[in-house]
């Protein structure tokens, strides 16, 4: 779907946040990027998004098409929503940009806040939802121009562990069903293990792909308690030992 | 209980604070054209409201152009500014001296270049008023998410739908609290341009009916027209602040 090649990313100031990024990335990945904070997760989300160039190397799109707007869903770890819009008019955005009347997106929006679980909130403002409820609407945000791609920066890094568990389970229901291409920053390496069906582990200063780890959980298994999903933990666990700087 | 006592507690200090003041004027036999007492000041009123009255109207219609067009141009500035680096570098300092600079300074300049007084007096209340909306939205304009930018951006959004859309939504809350302010100002500029104004003759407001009293010892008058000048600023600055509570209450709830 899309491969870096020997991308790296200095800022104006001088800070190497990326050294030399090669990476193929399929269709239908879900990959967690996982490293410590000032690693160049979110900066590799953002060349990836168009946000930003790099400074050296390429990134290549499969079959040179550019993602087009709309084509790439980015989640971000605030869920950003625009507190003076209901939820139906946040998840409306991306369309309502492109110029897709309301009436005509109106049941899509209603079919995608459903699939998420708020089909009774779509005339609530963010105000009155709950942190794992405004994660919800951002991922139906995300999700209702029907990416290609979705790039998700830590965005269940704010949530309790009951929410994000819920959200986790329901974000992997949803790639499974769909087959979306999907990179998951995150600085948990359960979460990563849980989610992902490769995980790229990223070491600091400069930012590197240190180790890349292909992940077989069963599907059929209880995910969080199985065998296969703890040997996967102890496995980043070893490999992460290895690669960091101990001090 | 609480609540009612906080409604209740400035008209109970004012009515407490007026029968001190009517007392203190009887008991110290203070004489009615040094300072007047409440009573003197109502029959005033009563006997001056013919004159007082249009004149009033006549000072609030210059606020409210004067707002009106202090909204008009705050906006306009805050957008291009935010909109171009160059065009902020270029008119910031310009709009701060306009600020510093005294108003009954520049007042007679514009009442000689201006030829018709309404206009002349409007445009030296909204210099005045002006400041507050600029700063506060521009402000607001700035401190847009840069995450909700890089959204719009990612969906392919033009300049002019982030505008719309994001930016002027999001800048609404300080544009808000900057036009409460400038309501007022646009008042207190009205009444200074008109003091001006005044002494050109052509005035029908209330400082020159301040001035006129002022002139013919009028005290009792005088202190009637300043209370209305009070009250006015008073509904002014309520009414802003109902109407922001309006507009924000839906992102609150
Ligand atoms: N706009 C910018 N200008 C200058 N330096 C930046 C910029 N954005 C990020 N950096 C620097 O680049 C490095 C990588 O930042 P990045 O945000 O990509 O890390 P991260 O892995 O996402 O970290 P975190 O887990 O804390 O989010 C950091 O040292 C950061 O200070
Ligand atoms: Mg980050």
């Amino acid at each position: 779907m899309v491969s870096l090649r020997a991308v790296s990313k200095t800022y104006a100031g001088g800070t190497v946040a990326l050294d030399n990024i090669t990476a193929d990335i399929a269709p239908g990945e879900f990959i967690a990027l996982l490293g410590p904070s000032g690693c160049g997760k979110s900066t590799l989300l953002r060349l990836l998004a168009g946000l930003e160039t790099p400074s050296a190397g390429e990134i290549s799109w499969e079959n040179n098409q550019r993602p087009a707007p709309g084509e790439i869903g980015f989640v971000f770890q605030d869920a950003t929503l625009m507190p003076w819009l209901t939820a139906a008019e946040n998840v409306y955005l991306p369309l309502r940009l492109r110029g897709v009347h309301k009436a005509e997106a109106q049941p899509r929006i209603q079919s995608m806040l459903a699939q998420m679980g708020l089909a009774d909130f779509a005339g609530a403002r963010p105000k009155a939802l709950s942190g794992g409820m405004k994660m919800r609407v951002s991922i139906a945000r995300a999700l209702i121009s029907e990416p290609l791609l979705l790039l998700m920066d830590e965005p269940f890094a704010a949530l309790d562990e009951f929410t994000r568990h819920r959200l986790q389970d329901d974000l992997h229901t949803l790639w499974r069903r769909t087959g979306k291409t999907i990179i998951f920053v995150t600085h948990s390496i359960y979460e990563a293990a849980y989610l992902a069906s490769r995980i790229l582990v990223m070491s600091p200063r400069p930012g590197r792909i240190a180790a890349d780890i292909s992940a077989k959980i069963p599907e059929d298994e209880d995910r969080r308690t199985s065998r296969a999903y703890t040997q996967l933990v102890a496995d980043i666990t070893h490999t992460l030992h290895k690669i960091m700087p101990h001090e | 209980m609480n609540k009612w006592l906080e409604r209740l507690a400035p008209i109970a200090f004012g009515v407490i604070a007026l029968s001190a003041w009517q007392a203190a004027v009887i008991i110290m036999k203070v004489p009615f054209y040094v300072l007047p007492g409440p009573i003197e000041i109502a029959q005033a009123y009563r006997d001056g409201y013919a004159v007082l009255n249009p004149a009033l109207l006549s000072t609030l219609t210059v606020t409210f152009a004067a707002l009106l067009l202090a909204t008009t141009v705050g906006v306009a500035l805050a957008v291009a500014m935010a909109a171009s680096q160059l065009f902020r570098a270029a008119v910031q300092p310009w709009a701060v001296m306009l600020q510093v600079t005294p108003i009954v300074a520049i007042a007679p300049l514009i009442l000689l270049w201006v030829p018709q007084p309404f206009i002349a007096l409007v445009v030296c209340a909204s210099i005045i008023a002006f400041f507050p909306i600029l700063s506060n939205t521009a402000a607001g304009l700035a401190a847009t998410p840069q995450d909700l930018q890089d959204l719009f951006r990612l969906n392919g959004a033009t300049r002019w739908q982030v505008l719309r859309l994001l930016s002027l939504p999001s800048a609404l809350p300080n544009f808000l609290t900057g036009l409460r302010i400038s309501g007022t100002l646009a008042l207190v500029g009205a009444v200074v341009a008109e003091f001006v104004a005044g002494s050109g003759g052509f005035a029908s407001g209330l400082a020159y009916r301040i001035i006129e009293a002022s002139y013919r010892l009028e005290i009792p008058r005088m202190f009637a027209a300043l209370f209305l000048l009070g009250v006015s600023g008073i509904v002014i600055y309520a009414a802003l602040g109902l109407l922001e509570r309006l507009l924000l209450r839906k992102r609150d709830a």
